[in-house]
């Protein structure tokens, strides 16, 4: 077998092309994925127009928060071209220059300081949009949406606050600032307390209504109390509390380098083992072997181990080079190996099953991209991007074929944070079993023309 | 008779063959290419198979070889010890002539698979040249490799499928001294040949196939009597136009 293995290998290192495309693939795949994941996603581009003046500041309730921060905070979610004036910012928009202008009107400081005042006014910002593309239209409306549930939510937290400290006032007392000048507020309490100081001294007639008056201040106080939570939840009426179920994901750029590593091994695994299958035919060199020099599941191991030798060297060529742009737990490197041999090995099974099947090189070729990469996409499609029963196919599908095991055991062993692998091991092991079953049926009829 | 394969003397009839094939039957779906070929060689033996393209001298040789099934009939031969030369080449042409040799002695398991490399490399002739890639030589110096690599075996029996096909005079005395050599060193032979002048120098013994029936099995003196007894117009001419008129007789 080993023997076979050397040729195998001979055979490699005279194709040039193939023995290139082998190293370069993955090492395109991992600058790629690289650089997808150290950059920043793409910002939008937003023309943005501030006419409030510098000077003015949202003020609630005696507390002032600079205006200028506002700007900073949506500079920082989409990439800002700051605009001299409103034509400039339609200008810009109609050209495609920039997704969407935002305005902030002069005004816009003064009604939202309003809000806290007797007549409160509605502010307004506006937003400048060319949707022709709806795709981006699309990402620049959830953009500013979320913008503005924030800024909302934040204000409105303000005047939450305001209101219960007005409640607050209401029941214990204090003094009220209004209009510069302060008044002092009794309170229910204060009230209360008074009133029962008065009791002894009134006509006995009188102190049965007293007495409902100072009922009324306590109840009042008791239930307006419980108004003050009440209000504060009114600024933010649901509260979100994210609990994972079904496994807890690793990050996400460990995730897109365990895809990329995925990918690696499956391309180079399965082309490999169903190229050099096929081979041993195409050079009519299957018959002569195995009559009696070679058994057909030492031929079939012969391959998937070639497969697994060279997958592991390239995909570990892979990994050292993500460590540039991430780094990567390499006390896990035991671990890292169990998953690429066991996702190798079941990955090769498959490939030697096709090989066997397809029976030509040029055949195997086509069909091992044609297999291999919708199996990756369906592996990557999330529950609840389809419909259900959908999904429910999906999931069957990309369970028979290797590829998601080995990308969930191979996630599992980069990152400490992800699942088990144990699971994705037995998937494997159960894969394995399977294909080679399969492609040892398949060479039966291999030698027929 | 259900198919088998088995060893020799596991059927009736004399010890002394080294092969022995009973009422062969070989079908690709419709077609017969095979009906009912019964044939055996003895040690030493050299046996020619001619006859016409399609004939099923491929289908009969595979079937000896054990690389094709037969659907009736069976073969009693010495399990491991058929060595097969394909009429097609079954090399490795992106490997070096050199690699080929060693590759195929060592899955032989020959005790020294570099001085059998070597052996192989002087019969050949192609000593010079052990370094080149195979896809690169001539069709005739891909076919002496894929002889070598049938000569490695060290066969008790030896398959050659139209071995001489693609070789040159030189390279064609060469190999029929060498198989002459083996078969005087008690190597049965079994080749196939379009070449009748070939089949009736080296062939101790003709087996005519058409259209998967055995027409003739014998020496080549006794074939010359068949062809004058059966198409005398053409007695006169040279073999190879006795040996048409011969088959056109009999209907092929
Ligand atoms: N794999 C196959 N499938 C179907 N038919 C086949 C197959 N192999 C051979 N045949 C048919 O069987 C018959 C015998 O073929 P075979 O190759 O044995 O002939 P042959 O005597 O070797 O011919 P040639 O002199 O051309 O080499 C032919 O009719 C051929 O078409
Ligand atoms: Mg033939």
């Amino acid at each position: 077998m080993r023997w076979l293995l050397l040729k195998d290998l001979q055979i490699l290192r005279r194709s040039p092309l193939q023995a290139t495309l082998l190293v370069l693939y993955p090492v395109l795949i991992a600058v790629l994925v690289g650089f997808a994941i150290s950059r920043d996603p793409d910002k939008p581009r937003v023309a943005f127009l501030n006419e409030v003046p510098a000077d003015s500041r949202i003020s609630v309730g005696g507390e002032q928060l600079p205006s200028s921060n506002v700007s900073d905070r949506i500079c920082r979610r989409v990439e800002c071209v700051e605009v001299g004036d409103r034509e400039e910012a339609e200008a810009k928009v109609s050209s495609g220059d920039v997704l969407a202008a935002l305005i902030l009107p002069a005004n816009l400081v003064d009604k939202i300081n309003s809000l806290s005042t007797l007549s409160p006014g509605t502010p307004k910002v506006e937003v400048l949009v060319n949707e022709e593309d709806p795709v981006k239209a699309g990402l620049v409306n959830d953009r500013i949406d979320a913008l503005l549930a924030q800024a909302n939510l934040a204000i409105s937290r303000r005047i939450a606050t305001e209101g219960s400290r007005y409640l607050d006032l209401v029941i214990n007392g204090g003094e009220l600032e209004l209009l510069g000048q302060r008044f002092p507020i009794l309170g229910l309490r204060a009230s209360a307390q008074i009133l029962t100081a008065l009791e002894p001294a009134l006509d006995p007639r009188l102190r049965a209504s007293l007495r409902e008056v100072t009922h009324f201040a306590d109840e009042a106080r008791d239930n307006l109390d419980v108004a003050g939570p009440l209000i504060d939840r009114l600024a933010q009426p649901i509260a979100v509390e994210k609990v994972a179920v079904g496994g807890s994901s690793p990050p996400l750029e460990i995730f897109a380098i365990a895809v990329a590593a995925t990918l690696t091994l499956a391309f180079v695994t399965v082309l490999l083992v169903a190229g050099s299958l096929a081979l041993e035919r195409e050079e009519n060199a299957f018959p002569r072997l195995t009559r009696g020099l070679v058994s057909r599941e030492a031929l079939l191991a012969e391959k998937v181990l070639l497969g697994v030798a060279i997958g592991l060297v390239v995909t570990l060529l892979l990994l050292a080079g993500m460590q540039i742009f991430v780094p990567l737990q390499w006390d896990r490197f035991g671990l890292w190996l169990v998953a690429i041999l066991a996702g190798g090995g079941a990955l090769a099974a498959a490939g030697a099953a096709l090989g066997a099947a397809a029976r030509e090189v040029r055949a195997v070729s086509l069909l091992a991209f044609m297999v291999t990469l919708p199996i990756a996409f369906l592996s990557l499609v999330p529950s609840g991007a389809v419909g259900g029963g959908v999904y429910d196919a999906i999931k069957v599908l990309t369970a028979v074929f290797p590829f998601k095991p080995t990308l969930q055991a191979i996630s599992a062993a980069l990152d400490s944070a992800g699942s088990g692998i144990g699971g994705p091991l037995v998937h494997l092991a159960i894969l394995i079993v399977a294909y080679g079953l399969l492609a040892r049926f398949a060479l039966r009829r291999f030698a027929a023309v | 008779m259900p198919p088998f394969r088995g060893t020799v003397g596991a059927m009736a009839g004399g010890n002394r063959a080294a092969l022995e094939a009973e009422a062969l039957v070989k079908r690709y779906g419709e077609r017969e290419a095979l009906r009912g070929v019964s044939f055996s060689a003895s040690a030493g033996e050299l046996v020619a198979v001619i006859g016409p393209n399609g004939a099923g001298k491929t289908t009969l040789l595979s079937i000896l070889a054990g690389i094709l099934k037969p659907d009736g009939g069976g073969v009693a031969v010495e399990e491991g010890r058929v060595g097969w030369v394909p009429q097609q080449a079954a090399l490795y042409r992106r490997l070096t002539v050199e690699e080929n040799l060693l590759l195929f002695a060592r899955l032989e398991k020959h005790e020294d698979p570099r001085a059998s490399t070597e052996q192989m490399l002087e019969l050949t002739d192609l000593g010079e040249r052990r370094g080149e890639i195979v896809a690169r030589l001539s069709g005739g110096n891909q076919q002496r490799i894929n002889i070598a690599i049938g000569l490695l075996a060290r066969p008790r029996v030896l398959l050659l499928d139209e071995p001489s096909v693609g070789l040159d005079p030189r390279q064609r005395a060469r190999l029929w001294e060498f198989v002459s050599g083996l078969a005087d060193d008690g190597t049965t032979v079994i080749f196939s040949t379009h070449d009748i002048q070939e089949a009736e120098r080296y062939g101790g013994r003709l087996l005519v196939l058409a259209d998967g029936e055995a027409l003739f099995d014998g020496a080549p003196a006794q074939l010359r009597e068949a062809v004058r007894r059966e198409a005398p117009e053409a007695a006169d001419r040279d073999f190879e136009t006795a040996f048409v008129a011969y088959l056109h007789h009999r209907g092929h």
